[in-house]
């Protein structure tokens, strides 16, 4: 049969063009010529050259701001990802558990981001707040207000209880598609607990949990809302994560040409992850 | 209607900068027309890539060559492009 080439289908794709266009494109090639320029509002633009990006480079706060961003990812991946699998293979596969167990697991998800923030900002609140109030009831000195490192345990637990669910899900939704013939030939051969999840619940969760690790990792590297909401970035700088600095300097000191080289830095490196990542993913595939 | 978009700030650099984009676009479009498929193939990475991927490849390696440039030598890009245009042939003929 010949094969038909109709290119009236590009039409269809059109749409779409039109939106990133307006979305994407169009608020992108404004950083890029932001980047090169000074303002003091008015559309009034001073040419200023690679002066932003020189200046950002020799940065020490943007370089710290990555450093804790990177540290903090590093954190919540090392906690989100073992917790995630212990819970996904300790929950139920059959039976009315099943659903009361993933509406639970689904719950945190739901919450919008900034209502997660300011829920832990209560709670964490040494006087009103459950958590704060009897963390520091048993004894143990906690203010998440004035230690940073209180506020490095305070964001991370919030994180982990906001997306940890994410990975159970992922984990769940591998863990009940292998077919019950594995697991009785590993019973025939006798196979431990723990060679039944080495040698065939995680290699079969391994494209799950790929896509887990990319996801909180995009995610967690681009966090604002919720530590923005929890700490403001402090105490002092101390939880400034990128996304934050971004924000203090392109709307609180109105920078808007530090800010804008910041961003396209900032999108280079979410860019070459995110490529990294989609080659991984891509290439496992394609060798399955 | 009148449309004014001096909100985004354009200056003739960044509009070069962006027609450059456009037109290897356009070119990659019009190889792709001629040479249809992509030409995959296996290079030094050991995965495969097409010449879209080589594009993308050798844009995001320029982007980051040019901030190396910047942050350990100084303001002046010209020898950064040239490293960069080297960088891209030997992406299209090794990757």
């Amino acid at each position: 049969m010949e094969k038909t080439w109709n290119n009236k289908a590009w039409f269809l794709v059109l749409p779409v063009l039109v939106l990133v266009a307006f979305s994407a494109v169009i608020p992108l090639m404004t950083v890029v010529n932001y980047s090169v320029q000074d303002t003091f509002g008015n559309n009034v633009f001073f040419w200023a050259g690679t002066e932003w990006f020189e200046e950002l480079l020799a940065s020490d706060r943007f370089w710290e701001a990555m450093v804790r961003n990177l540290i903090f990812s590093f954190i919540i991946l090392a906690i989100e990802v073992p917790l995630g699998i212990f819970i996904a293979l300790n929950m139920p596969k059959k039976g009315w558990g099943v659903p009361v167990c993933l509406v639970l697991m689904a719950l945190p998800l739901l919450i919008p981001w900034n209502v997660v923030g300011t829920i832990w900002q209560v709670f964490g609140r040494n006087d009103i707040g459950l958590l704060g109030y009897y963390v520091n009831a048993l004894g143990l000195d906690y203010n998440y207000v004035q230690d940073p490192f209180d506020a490095w345990v305070t964001v991370i637990i919030m994180d982990v209880w906001h997306w940890t669910s994410l990975v159970v899900l992922l984990c769940y939704a591998g863990l009940v598609s292998i077919p019950d013939a594995f697991y009785q030939a590993a019973k025939i051969d006798g196979a431990s607990r723990w060679a039944v999840f080495r040698y065939i619940q995680l290699p079969k969760m391994q494209r799950v949990l790929l896509i887990a690790v990319l996801l909180r990792f995009m995610d967690s590297f681009m966090i604002y809302t919720e530590p923005f909401v929890v700490t403001g970035g402090g105490p002092g700088n101390s939880t400034t994560f990128l996304s934050i600095d971004l924000v203090k300097t392109a709307l609180g000191q109105f920078d808007l040409g530090p800010a804008a080289a910041m961003s396209l830095v900032y999108f280079l490196i979410i860019l070459l992850l995110s490529w990294v990542f989609y080659t991984v993913m891509t290439n496992y595939d394609a060798e399955r | 209607m009148n449309l004014d978009f001096s909100w985004m700030a354009w200056t003739w650099p960044t509009a070069a900068f962006f027609i450059v984009i456009a037109l290897m676009l356009c070119g990659m479009g019009f190889w792709e027309y001629v040479s249809p498929g992509g030409n995959p193939r296996v290079g030094v990475l050991r995965f495969e890539t097409t010449r879209g991927d080589r594009l993308f490849v050798s844009l995001l390696g320029s982007a980051f060559i040019h901030l190396a440039w910047l942050g350990l030598v100084g303001p002046n890009l010209w020898w950064a492009l040239a490293l960069s245009v080297v960088y891209a042939i030997g992406v299209f003929r090794y990757v």
